[in-house]
């Protein structure tokens, strides 16, 4: 168990440092550099003047020498400044990442409370009229475009019923009224999540009533209850820890468009305002802690496996 | 990916008893004869020809109502329907209709266009790791997992703003219009292809096992040449189910980009960059917020459910797993 869990930490650590490099030669390709932001603040300077200071910064060496000496300070904890907030880059990004994780945290809790009863149903009841009403609302939760059910959700309980904020933050003081402003978003991002969790949990617990044990356990005269959570349930989670697994990038461009239309000050709203205004570090490292998430929660839910599945063991 | 349900086995055993009575049914007919059942999906077909006809013929419905999609009228903007704009205008006086029609042409032959670009991505790669095997299909899987794991969306917003004239494309071509059509049909299939690679795989795992194609070895084919002549044309159903299965998501993708203002560059309209203004418009004339984002859903949805029926009909084994 000890030495699964450090190769597959080992595994996430190569990623993330193949990611680290990936990600520094994209930003090296974004229109301007940091001197043609100066330039443009600072009409007086001379060409010469742009050039001393590319040498000066090391704008002109290549590539990978820029992203070793990046690395190095990286490694020493100092991932530098932001251009947009003028603050250390990790003071920024561990706030927003601590909120990005309150939102996806709380959205999949809510779509597996929701997805796993309903599709479990649903499975106990194929072709049922219940199983295709489930399954069109899954199938709807799948195709809606996640930023126009936002600002439906907007129109509708902002604008029209004028029951919760539009966007925003709270301001710390005030526990309850700050969580008014997690409603929407939550809200909008749990429907984004719940419809493809449905539609897995359903097809997997099809495939789990149709084994032996559900029906040795049928024959020793168990109720529908008592099958369904002691056998049907637990089995049918195997297949959907994995696909959960998957799912977690993709949770997270949920979390990212999500935030950017409500406002919230997340991770995944930071990435696209940096990377549109030119802030280089804060989209670096932003993008290296959204990887790093997903990984952590990817090794999460194998690990849930274990618990899940005894007959699993991690050698 | 899992199933819906809507098709019963009735079809299939439809088939069998023709089969058993000496008639025959061609794979053909049964394919039909398995779609046709799918209601849902065969609906949704007819939507979506509908549609695309409907926008192909955006210049014609122009001259009908008189109008020009690209005019700027800022006296008569976010006009409510008329005879002359059945749909009203938006914030910059354009018609609605004809703009929603633009974008239906610009957002529906993008997600085609990389559909297919990743359906070829994905099959080369599935049928290569499933052919040989070993030690790089476990590589290419496990690339394949790495690219389905990783935030998609982060990584497309930086691709989509690199500077084409660092790439060395001439100054002119990498700001014109058509660019912003190409970049993101590259970018989409670039992600886009992980789906129909694992099924691509898995088809190929149980054809290269089959007598035909130990037979072609033996006669001493190439591995390229098997793969090409012998198991292509065999996994061709798994490859229109997992295309049709990702459109859908594609869609999406390009909307998300374009209302974010990385993808389809305005005044070219796309459903997605018709949304990028919406917000501000929530207070006085929501129902611009309303329209693109309605035609997306109802795109995606059908095209999902389209690629659901073809699933039936394609791989009986997929109903079984049904019910």
């Amino acid at each position: 168990m000890l030495s699964y869990l450090a190769r597959r930490l080992t595994e996430s650590l190569i990623v993330l440092a193949i990611m680290s490099f990936v990600i520094f030669a994209l930003l090296g390709l974004m229109p301007g550099d940091p001197i043609d932001i100066m330039i443009f603040s600072d009409p007086e300077m001379t060409p010469e003047d742009a050039a001393r200071l590319r040498a000066l910064y090391g704008l002109d060496r290549p590539i990978t020498d820029r992203y070793l000496t990046w690395l190095g300070a990286a490694l020493q904890g100092e991932f530098g400044y932001s251009r947009l907030y003028n603050q250390p880059t990790l003071d920024i990004l561990i706030p927003r990442l601590g909120n990005t994780i309150v939102l996806m945290g709380l959205s999949l809790f809510l779509a597996l409370l929701i997805a796993l009863p309903a599709g479990i149903y649903a499975a106990t009841r194929p072709q049922s009229l219940t199983d295709h009403a489930i399954n069109l609302l899954a199938f709807a939760g799948i195709s809606v475009p996640p930023f126009w059910l936002a600002i439906l959700l907007i129109i509708l309980f902002a604008v029209t019923l004028g029951w919760l904020p539009a966007g925003g933050m709270g301001d710390g003081r005030n526990f309850w009224s700050d969580l008014r402003f997690l409603v929407l978003p939550v809200l909008a991002l749990t429907i984004a999540t719940v419809g493809g969790i449905i539609r897995f949990m359903r097809a997997a617990a099809i495939e789990a009533l149709r084994q032996d044990y559900v029906r040795t356990a049928r024959a020793k005269g168990l109720s529908g209850r008592q099958i369904v959570v002691g056998h049907v349930l637990r089995n049918a989670m195997i297949p959907v820890a994995t696909i959960l697994a998957l799912q977690m990038g993709n949770l997270f461009s949920g979390a990212l468009i999500t935030e950017t239309i409500f406002a919230y000050l997340g991770m995944g709203k930071t990435i696209y305002d940096s990377v549109v205004g030119n802030d280089y570090n804060v989209a670096l490292v932003g993008l290296l802690f959204a990887t790093l998430t997903t990984l952590l929660a990817n090794l999460l839910a194998d690990l849930a496996y274990t618990w899940l599945d005894p007959r699993i063991s991690y050698q | 990916m899992s199933r819906n349900s809507d098709s019963p086995g009735a079809p299939l055993l439809a088939a069998e008893a023709a089969l058993a009575a000496g008639g025959s049914l061609t794979a053909r007919q049964t394919f039909l004869q398995r779609f046709l059942r799918h209601r849902i999906a065969v609906a949704s077909l007819a939507f979506l020809v509908f549609l695309g006809l409907l926008s192909a013929a955006a210049p014609l419905v122009e001259a009908w109502l008189g109008v020009d999609g690209n005019l700027v009228d800022l006296f008569n903007a976010k006009q409510p329907p008329s005879p002359q704009h059945p749909l009203g205008t938006d914030e910059l006086g354009r018609d609605t209709l004809v703009r929603l029609l633009y974008g239906g042409q610009v957002s529906l032959v993008v997600g085609l266009a990389a559909a297919v670009g990743a359906a070829i991505i994905g099959t080369l790669l599935g049928i290569t790791a499933g052919y040989y095997g070993g030690r790089l299909d476990a590589l290419l899987m496990r690339f394949t997992d790495g690219v389905i794991a990783l935030p998609i969306l982060p990584l497309l917003i930086i691709l989509a703003v690199v500077d084409l004239t660092k790439l060395g494309l001439p100054q002119d071509l990498a700001n014109s219009e058509t660019i912003s059509i190409y970049r993101i049909v590259f970018l989409i299939a670039l992600v886009g292809w992980t789906t129909v690679a694992r099924l691509v795989r898995g088809a190929t795992l149980s054809m290269k096992a089959r007598e035909f194609v130990r037979a072609a070895e033996a006669l001493g084919a190439s591995g390229p040449r098997v793969m090409l002549v012998h198991i292509l044309p065999n996994v061709v159903s798994p490859i229109i189910v997992a295309t049709t299965l990702s459109i859908g998501g594609i869609i999406l993708l390009e909307s998300v980009l374009s209302f974010l203002g990385l993808g389809i560059q305005p005044p070219l309209p796309s459903w997605g960059n018709m949304l990028t203004n919406a917000q501000e418009l929530i207070w006085d004339a929501p129902v611009l917020a309303i329209y693109p984002g309605l035609l997306i859903f109802l795109t995606v949805i059908a095209f999902n459910f389209l690629g659901d029926g073809l699933q039936d009909a394609l791989d009986p084994r997929a109903i079984r797993q049904k019910e």
